[in-house]
């Protein structure tokens, strides 16, 4: 006899009873003891088939192979450049993962990547140490040059993103700048310096009010209020 | 026989905990009881130097707890380490490390600052209620929350919570017993003693201590969720 305690997007903190039986499995965030399955962080609840799952709604970054992220150049070595992620592990990234030039013997490193520098870079692999790799051999990998930088919590980066990027290219749209939103909570804005302070306002609202439904009518509203233009959302389904 | 403030033996003080109220932390949390407030910011899992205390097999906890210069009633505790608070610093480590998974963070430390602006009788307990949500907050995987309150003997009665009048009552045997405990499976994982008592006396004040630390489990449960705003 199983019994779900829980309802789909419910909030459990760790330790909370979810379900008491064996048909159903513990997913991420969750685990079993017994007969039954406790949450193990505070999030929200997922129930996928028979999988049960936490998926938290706070907390730091951890690197993960695939994912796409803005990252400063700490260090700069023989082999190449020692990467900061907004994480608890630092990124390497070798010469030959940098860029599609040929690099000499002796060349001067810094004049491809020097110190301080921003860059979106793709992680191919992370050991168990969490060691990380990552590459800039894949389109859309860039040196960013001027704008700003904003950190942002990377549990919300997905709201930010928006289903297939709607949200980012409404915000892209309205205020006329480029931006970069990297998987680590780091985000990169470029453009007339008024707008720019539009779009981190934007960005720092859907990071708020992200829980609470109706967020791209919400975004829509707060931009053409504060561009004085009229949006056209895009229609999802196109 | 009712307290000096007109609690039941067995009665808590007034209890208030919030969720988030330090921005810049990566999760924190304030837990008062009565007039003892404590503040947990939680920062990490975030890089560890010096490198010699990184473990390579697991993230590593640290606890600080500090007591503000004029909390106390009275003299002015003076800033910085003492040989007190770096004893319930490291309790406090021992007696959250066991709800916390820390494997999946190697060669990372997770770093807990508890702050005490006031403080009246069971500070550390107050300080490990607070951390324990903090750490929850931070997005960390535990097992479960940690409740923990202080239990002590006031002449011939055991009594749930002392303040600082009861701890400093001196007409008969005093003995004060701070219980740290996982909630779920009624797990202790701090338990000090300052004082003398008996046997049957220290046994009943365990079991008054896991009644008192479901409720205060309640009122941890319910902040968590209050910050995402349900129920």
């Amino acid at each position: 006899m199983t019994e779900v305690l829980v309802k789909p997007k419910d909030i459990v903190v760790p330790g909370e009873l979810l379900v008491k039986g064996m048909d159903n499995f513990p997913g991420p965030g969750a685990y079993r003891d017994n007969e039954e399955i406790y949450s193990s962080r505070l999030g929200v609840v997922y129930i996928d088939g028979r999988t049960i799952k936490v998926v938290p709604l706070s907390g730091v970054y951890i690197p993960k192979t695939g994912d796409t992220i803005i990252c400063k150049v700490i260090d700069i070595t023989f082999s190449g450049w020692r990467l900061e992620t907004n994480s608890a592990y630092s990124a390497m990234m070798s010469l030959k993962d940098a860029t599609s030039d040929y690099i000499g013997r002796g060349a001067d490193l810094t004049e491809y990547y020097n110190l301080e520098d921003h860059v979106v870079c793709k992680i191919t692999n992370v050991t168990s140490q969490k060691l990380v790799d990552v590459s800039m051999r894949e389109p859309g990998l860039k040196k960013l040059v001027d704008g700003r930088i904003v950190k942002v919590n990377t549990n919300k980066v997905p709201r930010i993103i928006g289903k297939k990027g709607s949200m980012v290219s409404m915000i892209k749209n309205a205020t006329g700048c480029r931006i970069v939103v990297g998987q680590n909570g780091i985000v990169w804005i470029q453009g007339d310096v008024n707008n720019e302070f539009i779009a981190i306002e934007t960005i720092k609202k859907i990071e708020r009010e992200s829980h609470i439904p109706g967020l791209t009518n919400t975004i829509k509203e707060y931009l053409e209020k504060q561009t004085g233009k009229k949006i056209e959302v895009q229609n999802e389904k196109a | 026989m009712k307290r000096h403030d007109g609690r039941q033996p067995e009665d808590l003080r007034k209890m208030e905990a919030k969720v988030g109220v330090i921005k810049n932390a990566d999760g924190s949390a304030y837990f008062k009881i009565g007039n003892t407030w404590a503040y947990a910011a939680v920062y990490g899992p975030r890089n560890l130097y010096p490198k010699f205390l990184q473990d390579p097999g697991r993230g590593i906890l640290r606890c600080s707890y500090n007591m503000m210069p004029f909390s106390g009633a009275g003299d002015r505790v003076r800033p910085g380490q003492s040989r007190r608070s770096k004893e319930i610093s490291f309790v406090t480590v021992k007696s959250l490390l066991p709800v916390l998974d820390l494997e999946e963070y190697p060669n990372s430390v997770v770093d807990v600052f508890i702050e005490l602006p006031q403080t009246e009788a069971g500070s550390r307990c107050a300080g490990i209620c607070a951390a324990s949500m903090a750490l929850a907050d931070a997005g960390l995987v535990m097992k479960d929350l940690v409740s923990a309150v202080s239990v002590g003997l006031n002449g011939d009665q055991m009594l749930v919570d002392l303040d600082y009048a009861e701890e400093a009552y001196e007409d008969g045997p005093v003995a004060d017993i701070p219980v740290a405990m996982i909630n779920r499976t009624n797990e202790i994982t701090l338990l000090q003693m300052d004082g003398e008592v008996s046997k049957d006396m220290l046994l009943k004040g365990i079991s008054m201590a896991k009644d008192a630390c479901i409720k205060i489990y309640e009122v941890q449960k319910k902040a968590l969720k209050a910050k995402y705003g349900s129920e």
